[in-house]
């Protein structure tokens, strides 16, 4: 297929960009990212399309899967042959709903289904199935608050919701030079966009509305949300104005980000560039950008032209939809706890910091970990530290998931009774961790197997700490001679012969007896 | 024309259970009539003989060894070309998709197929349907089998000539706007739209999803029922699909009477300006016949007529303007040669310039129009409302009768070329268009022939899901009009 790549246009606009900068330069004013506003302020709305996880497509039975050999997922239905039609998922409503109803949205009790109008080739009907003025949600929150990405405090608030809708996705174009290839594995895969009220005022917002939204998602198991696998995609609308004026400025849209941390700097960029420009006494047009994140600015993709007309009308193959009460409330008694009432609810419930159960509650299988570990009897914080230290340390080491945790919960519940109960130390603990990850046995299993059960016999211990200052004459002179510290060598051989066991307590105080008896 | 060669498909039903005919008879001898009248008539736009004699043949050891699909097994039938049946064409007449093959079956193929019906080949028609003449076809010219200068009338004029010429037993036709009942009338034979929903349209090429709906096209109404039975019913492939039970229809025709049921006459039907005398004549005519074997014609009015066809063409036009917004050649059909079209756009442009014939671009551009940002109020929403107004017009007049009479267009078949204009073509439909807003059921049943011997046809309406007694008064009538 014959397609133009449209490249000299942009590489016009590399070049008009780079131009700008030098100037700049020459002018003294470096453009670096200074974050000051003198006095302007940004708005910043967001239109994020997220892929609703389903075994099968939004209009056909094909599967809902990542990847694959290109065209290898696809039928007459997502290819738009001649005479098919579609037949709504219901799971995919279903999701969409619980989504809505996560972000306090109202459902629309009579919802419908529109044909958007376009040509493009990645769109198998040149229409796409997507709702236009009776979304399934609409008018909902999404509460940002504490520390921003960039560390500065955060005012609460809820960033607003317009609504959310139900559409079909549209398959992947590759190019290759003089032609391009479509792979239609994608074509219709369900997808969620969801827009925003133009409530945000900084990246730090913005952040943390995805992040938020990201974590609403992979809750209630609606979305992964893997942006690699473009399961999350997201466009920043973006413009400044004097804090006193209350028209918006001229709107620049940013395309092509890649990750919440892009659209963070991204966001600064242009932020900083619009605020620059409106200062010397440049005017601003609205456009649409393209963040360029090894570059770390944005360039112009396209002068908005007029409206684009999507002729939208009802989709008459598909019948208009009732919600029902019934099903509404069945959603809603399905849907999870929602991380910020999670998180202060293990504040208050189990006594751990706010930072910890913060962590904690970011992803919800790691909340239920925790959960499922203290339900064991394990005391919550002891629980809390072991997730976040060598837990989490383990599973970053090994590139897993907290769902693929060869520990599980209760094996790391038992292994903090065998701490509280004295049977290991907490040094001997560490390395039994360690056995558990790498083996999937029971602590218990690996403390018998090893031998690791902690010596409190005080005989027994005493026999290590002859030994100790048996073999060190020089370091015991040295203690006496009020060199306290020399105490801590001493620990560390009686550990050494014990090969770690010896009771540290036990060990210490029959330590100090004997060479503070010696001494008389 | 004389008499047909060919049995009707109850006929065909009885000879292959009695052992007085095979499948391979049957096929032969329809497929020897294509051979001998089918260059004069145009009607198949494919035959596939290798494919039909082998499915013959397996029809007829399946009937020997008693494993029969039932009683249909190794009966042939024509399908319009906007139907899909794996493995053949799908051209809907247009030469966007000219050397398309379907790669899977409609649902109503489906059904008939397990049935064993034997797919015989691909009939012409008006390009994507639009059209009353076949004049649009873009692949080939199809004559009216009583009069070769004459139109068989449209879209479904090759499944309406194959049929009234004894190339088919029976054909399945697709109506949008008159597309089955205007070449049944032309054609001399009976043909049926069902209520919208009846039917799956899964594997119907749309043209207007809102209004297109399939049904039979055949040579006596107990056949169009016994096609009915077999391809009605819900398909959790087609959400407009109705849930309501569907068959009976056939069985229902032997207690069938007319006696105490309620013709209504919409007045304003036979006030229209260009009502052939002769139709006019050969409906009241059957009026008549029905009203002394006891029904009761009642006059009932229709007020909307008039706006029937604006509505009609806006609704029609809008859907059909995304419907074929498929066929950019990217995936399939007709693509422009590689390196002649220098941009996206430029493939787009010629692939579609080449690809459409004149009435669809016609209707596309008009469809686009008005669904045009500033003109959608205008145009669509009001022809939504006026669709709403059609509906209850039909609703009302059913209170005060129980099926509907009138004719199926205001002329009988006009000479090829002699209604040039698009207009004129638009106006031939007016009598079966506010049947498909309303979404009710009605056919055409051969009700006279002018002095010529042209064919003219009797529209009979039903309310929605009363397929029943539509076929029931339908039948009644055609037992007592006797032979013509
Ligand atoms: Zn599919």
């Amino acid at each position: 297929m014959a397609v133009s790549a449209g490249t000299t246009n942009h590489e016009t606009f590399i070049r008009k960009t780079t131009i700008h900068k030098t100037f700049k330069e020459q002018e003294g004013d470096s453009h670096a990212m200074t974050g000051a506003l003198h006095g302007y302020e940004a708005i910043i709305g967001l239109e994020v399309h997220i892929q609703v996880r389903t075994s099968t497509k939004l209009f056909c039975g094909c599967p809902n899967r990542f990847g694959g050999e290109p065209n290898t997922r696809v039928c007459p239905v997502c290819m738009g042959y001649p005479g098919v039609l579609p037949v709504l998922n219901r799971e995919a409503v279903r999701k969409t709903l619980g989504a809505g109803l996560m972000c306090d949205c109202t459902i629309n009790t009579y919802s419908k289904f529109d044909r958007k109008n376009y040509f493009y080739p990645d769109m198998p009907k040149n229409y796409q199935i997507s709702q236009y003025d009776l979304p399934f949600c609409r008018g909902g929150t999404m509460p940002v608050s504490g520390v921003g990405l960039s560390g500065g405090e955060m005012q609460s608030k809820g960033i607003g919701i317009t609504r959310i809708h139900l559409e079909e996705d549209v398959a992947k174009s590759t190019h290759f030079g003089s032609y391009s290839g479509i792979d239609f594995n994608r074509a219709g895969i369900p997808l969620m966009e969801i827009v925003s009220e133009p409530d945000m005022r900084t990246p730090d917002e913005a952040y943390a509305y995805l992040t938020g939204l990201k974590q609403i998602m992979q809750y209630a198991e609606i979305s992964d949300c893997d942006m690699e696998k473009g399961q999350l995609r997201c466009d920043v609308n973006v413009s400044v104005r004097p804090v006193d004026q209350t028209a918006f400025g001229e709107k620049i849209e940013i395309k092509n980000l890649n990750s919440f941390r892009a659209v963070h700097r991204a966001l600064e960029y242009e932020i900083d560039r619009q605020i620059s420009d409106l200062r010397e006494g440049a005017s601003l047009r609205q456009e649409t950008r393209r963040w360029d994140d090894a570059l770390g600015m944005t360039a112009v993709m396209r002068v908005k032209e007029s409206a684009h007309d999507y002729r939208y009308f009802p989709e008459p193959d598909l019948m208009p939809l009732e919600i029902g009460t019934d099903w509404r409330n069945e959603i809603q008694d399905s849907l999870p706890e929602r991380p910020g009432v999670r998180r202060d609810r293990f504040v208050a419930h189990y006594r751990i910091t706010p930072y910890d159960a913060d962590v904690l509650t970011q992803d919800k299988l790691l909340a239920d970990y925790f959960e499922r570990a203290v339900a064991k009897g394990a005391t919550p914080k002891t629980v809390a530290n072991w997730m976040q230290t060598e837990l989490l340390r383990e599973l970053s080491d090994s590139a897993q998931g907290i769902a693929e945790s060869p520990v599980a919960p209760e094996a790391l519940a038992e292994l903090v009774a065998l701490i509280e109960d004295k049977t290991i130390s907490g040094k001997i603990a560490k390395d039994v961790f360690h056995i558990m990850f790498a083996t999937g046995k029971a602590p218990s299993v690996i403390v018998e197997e090893k031998g690791l059960k902690q010596v409190s016999d005080d005989a027994e211990i005493g026999v290590f700490v002859d030994r100790a200052l048996a073999e060190n004459p020089a370091v015991v002179e040295d203690y006496r001679t009020g060199n306290k510290k020399s105490l801590q060598f001493l620990m560390g051989q009686v550990m050494k012969f014990s090969r770690g066991k010896a009771n540290p307590q036990s060990a210490n105080r029959l330590l100090k007896e004997r060479l503070e008896a010696s001494e008389g | 024309m004389g008499a047909l060669p060919l049995p009707t498909l109850d006929q065909a039903v009885s000879a292959l259970r009695d052992g007085a005919t095979s499948s391979r008879e049957l096929c032969e001898s329809v497929l020897g009539r294509i051979d001998t009248v089918d260059s004069r008539i145009g009607a198949y736009l494919y035959v596939d003989r290798e494919e039909v004699l082998a499915d013959a043949a397996a029809a007829d050891r399946r009937r020997a060894d008693g494993s029969q699909l039932g009683p249909f097994d190794g009966i042939p039938i024509a399908v319009k070309d906007n139907m899909a049946v794996r493995g053949q064409p799908l051209t809907c007449a247009s030469r966007i998709l000219k050397d398309f093959v379907s790669p899977y079956d409609a649902t109503v193929i489906e059904r008939l197929r397990s049935q064993g019906f034997i797919f015989l080949g691909r009939t012409n028609m008006d390009e994507f349907a639009m059209g009353s003449s076949n004049e649009n076809s873009g692949l080939q010219a199809t004559s009216n089998p009583h009069d070769s200068s004459r139109v068989p009338g449209g879209s479904s004029g090759g499944s309406a000539a194959a049929v009234a010429g004894g190339e088919a037993i029976v054909a399945l036709g697709s109506d949008t706007g008159g597309s089955i009942r205007l070449p049944a009338s032309f054609c001399g034979v009976v043909g049926v739209k069902p209520t919208y929903g009846r039917v799956s349209r899964y594997g119907l090429v749309a043209f207007a999803s809102s209004l297109d709906q399939i049904g039979p096209l055949t040579r006596t109404v107990r056949d169009s029922a016994l096609m009915l039975d077999i391809i009605s019913g819900r398909d959790p492939r087609d959400s407009t699909s109705l849930p309501e039970p569907a068959g009976g229809c056939a069985s229902c025709l032997s207690a069938a009477s007319v006696n105490g049921m309620r013709c209504g006459m919409p007045r304003e039907y036979f006030e229209v300006e260009g009502l052939d005398p002769s139709v006019r004549e050969c409906v009241e005519n059957a009026a008549r016949q029905l009203e002394a074997e006891g029904a009761e014609i009642v006059e009932v009015s229709l007020p909307m007529l008039k706006y029937a066809i604006a509505a009609y063409y806006i609704i029609a036009t809008a859907e059909a303007s995304a419907n074929l917004a498929r066929f950019d050649g990217v995936r399939y059909g007709l693509r422009d040669s590689e390196g002649e079209a220098e941009s996206l756009l430029a493939q787009y442009r010629l692939s579609r310039a080449r690809g459409f014939g004149d009435e669809v671009k016609r209707r596309i551009i008009l469809g686009t129009y008005v669904l045009s940002s500033g003109y959608y109020d205008a145009y669509y929403l009001r022809a939504q409302k006026v669709r709403t107004l059609i509906r209850k017009d039909f609703e009302h007049a059913f209170t005060e009768c129980d099926v509907i009479l009138s004719p199926v267009s205001p002329e009988p078949a006009y000479k090829k070329g002699e209604l040039a204009t698009p207009l004129r073509m638009y106006l031939a439909d007016i009598y079966t268009i506010s049947v498909n807003l309303a979404g009710i059921c009605g056919l055409s049943v051969p009700c006279g022939a002018t002095e010529s011997g042209l064919p003219i046809g009797l529209q009979m309406l039903a309310p929605a899901l009363h397929e029943k007694r539509l076929l029931q008064a339908a039948a009644t009538y055609e037992a007592i009009r006797g032979d013509l």
